[in-house]
């Protein structure tokens, strides 16, 4: 839709007054805003000393969630994989072993280049049973690149740290999804 | 000629060199903090307690970083230009009283006197003049305002040197900016010192603090010269909203832009050591030096004296370092137009008419206070000249601004009226 010309209104810069034109009122003021400032209160995180709280939608580490029996919830159907754009998540599957009545595969090996991922959070929108999430772990570090390859147990190690401390409740719409997604172990 | 102690002189300059190198240093620190506060951030705090040790890790790595030398570069100038920079900056901080001082003698009269007698007085009075203290590296020198603004102007060169040698389009620009922005801001800057120089009788700085102590800081006076100076100070010392040939957003930091490690560290030595001139020149010429209303006449111990009125002094000047600080983070650059405009327009009119002003007080004797209100009124004149004359900001679009016709609803995209 074009603009038409009576839509379009000029606006001239606003004429100078003797109060502007004197220049160092306003100048005065500049620096009364800042020495105020100056005194003000700080907004810094110290970062090391002082550890900032994530908000609860962020983007860090992932973690494999476990179901009330300390099993995976993960049912190896490769959602995650397939939506992950950076093509980092690894998935070997396997029948379930006897006794998983509520599905018929398991990941044998689950493994995540914490390197490659981008952190965008299709793996987590994607799974169906809830059993991938990104935690707020931001400060993820290694000696080397092996390190940075997180296999299936450090991945439920993930979650059993940040349950026991209680920074990432599970954010899982339990139950909604299909059998396999009932609410987590409460710890 | 006047004979001093060269021991007393020797130890003097390296007093002085000693306290305003770790001065120059704290003022980096003091910047960067300062501009955090404003900021509402903490600053460096990481070495040493509250961060004080960063100028020690600031000038450990300028000594230990590579220099490099670009190629293209002109090698002797490249070089000279931060050494240039600096030894004039340090130069200029001989003359500039930092303590307590006293005007050298006047000339003895030799009207109807014995020759032996003028001899004998003569050396008398330099003699006790010789003995006593003063707070400044080279007492009693005779043109020492026209020093501080001539070895001013000459650091000029430093960075003409450095921005022409550097071989590189950015530089060369931020060099011409400054060599055009320090002559223009010269004038006024001159202009507004003539006017105390006519009240005072001297160039000496001593005998500029001796007359503001007989009868009131300048700055009462002459508030309109003050501000003038303050200004054109600041485009000296290339401080924000001044700093064009430096701008590191429009040149990627002007003349400095193939400096890196230790020459970058003289030319920012250079800098800082100019603003500590200029704040001590600041204090001594409009603020009253070393004076506070008598006060410093209280403390009767001649060393303690000493010490109160370079306290008094230091005081006074670190208010005015402050304030470059502050005023940095305040006021944004201005455009190069309106350096000029306001330069050439504004400043250099005002302290012409200022001296008039100064020159009618001191032919018809009339009351200093006239020239406080005359300050005044200039100042309130010309907002109203600017007001009733004046075209605004200078932001108007330089070409003529024109809608085009809008075509028919409905075909294609419109062309929005530009
Ligand atoms: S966060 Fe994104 S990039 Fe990382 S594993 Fe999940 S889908 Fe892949
Ligand atoms: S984590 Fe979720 S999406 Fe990925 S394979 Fe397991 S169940 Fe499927």
């Amino acid at each position: 839709m074009p603009i038409a010309d009576k839509d379009v209104t000029w606006v001239d810069s606003p004429k100078l007054g003797l109060f502007e034109q004197l220049y160092l009122p306003l100048i005065i003021g500049g620096l009364t805003t800042t020495l105020s400032h100056m005194v003000g209160k700080k907004r810094t995180e110290s970062y090391p000393e002082q550890e900032p709280t994530m908000p609860a939608n962020y983007r860090g580490v992932h973690r494999l969630n476990r179901d009330e029996n300390g099993r995976t919830k993960c049912v190896a159907c490769y959602m995650c994989a397939t939506a992950c754009p950076a093509h980092c998540i690894d998935i070997v599957a396997a029948p379930a072993p006897e006794g998983w009545k509520d599905r018929e595969k398991y990941p044998e090996t689950f493994v995540i280049d914490e390197l490659r991922c981008i952190y965008c959070g299709m793996c987590e929108e994607a799974c169906p049973v809830d059993a991938i999430e990104l935690t707020t772990l931001y400060d993820l570090t290694g000696l080397s690149r092996e390190q940075m390859i997180f296999d299936k147990e450090k991945l439920l190690s993930v979650f059993d740290q940040t349950t026991k401390a209680g920074t990432d409740p599970v954010r899982t719409r339990a139950g909604d999804l299909g059998p396999a997604s009932e609410a987590p172990p409460r710890t | 000629m006047i004979a001093f102690d060269w021991l007393t002189l020797l130890i003097v300059i390296a007093g002085v060199i000693a306290v305003v190198m770790p001065t120059v240093g704290y003022l980096t620190l003091a910047e960067r903090k300062v501009s955090a506060w404003v900021q509402d951030r903490l600053g460096p705090n990481r070495v040493g307690p509250f961060g004080l040790l960063q100028p020690l890790a600031d000038g450990g790595k300028f000594f230990l970083k590579e220099a490099p030398i670009p190629r293209h570069v002109d090698k002797i100038f490249f070089l000279l230009a931060p050494a240039v920079s600096m030894a004039i900056a340090l130069v200029a901080l001989a003359v500039v009283p930092w303590g307590g001082t006293q005007p050298p003698p006047d000339p003895v009269a030799t009207q109807g006197v014995e020759p032996a007698a003028v001899v004998q007085q003569y050396a008398d009075t330099q003699g006790g003049y010789a003995k006593s203290f003063n707070g400044v590296i080279v007492p009693g020198l005779d043109v020492g305002v026209l020093v501080v603004f001539a070895l001013g102007s000459l650091a000029v060169y430093g960075v003409i040197l450095g921005g022409w040698s550097s071989d590189n389009k950015y530089s060369l620009l931020g060099s011409l900016r400054s060599s055009a922005q320090i002559i223009s801001y010269e004038i006024p800057l001159g202009m507004s010192v003539v006017g105390v120089l006519l009240f005072s009788g001297t160039l000496n700085l001593e005998g500029i603090i001796q007359w503001q102590k007989q009868h009131g800081w300048f700055v009462l006076f002459q508030p309109l010269a003050f501000l003038l100076f303050m200004v054109s100070v600041y485009a000296e010392c290339n401080r924000l909203p001044f700093d064009l040939p430096e701008a590191e957003q429009e040149l990627v930091g002007g003349y400095l832009t193939e400096y890196g490690s230790l020459n970058f560290g003289m030319f920012m030595l250079g800098e800082y050591t100019h603003m500590i001139t200029t704040s001590l020149l600041m204090t001594v010429v409009f603020w009253g030096g070393w004076s506070l209303f008598g006060l410093e006449d209280r403390v009767t111990d001649p060393i303690w004296g000493a010490v109160v009125k370079c306290l008094i002094l230091v005081t006074k000047t670190g208010f005015f370092l402050f304030l470059y600080l502050l005023v940095r983070w305040t006021i944004p650059r201005f455009r190069f137009d309106q350096l000029m405009g306001l330069a050439w327009k504004v400043m250099i009119p005002l302290s012409l008419l200022h001296l008039l002003a100064v020159m009618l007080v001191r032919q018809y004797s009339l009351s200093n206070w006239v020239l406080t209100a005359i300050s005044v009124g200039l100042f309130l004149a010309a907002g109203v000249y600017a007001v009733a004359f004046g075209t605004g900001p200078n932001n108007a679009p330089r070409r003529r601004v024109i809608s085009s016709p809008s075509p028919p609803v409905g075909e294609g995209l419109g062309v929005r009226g530009s």
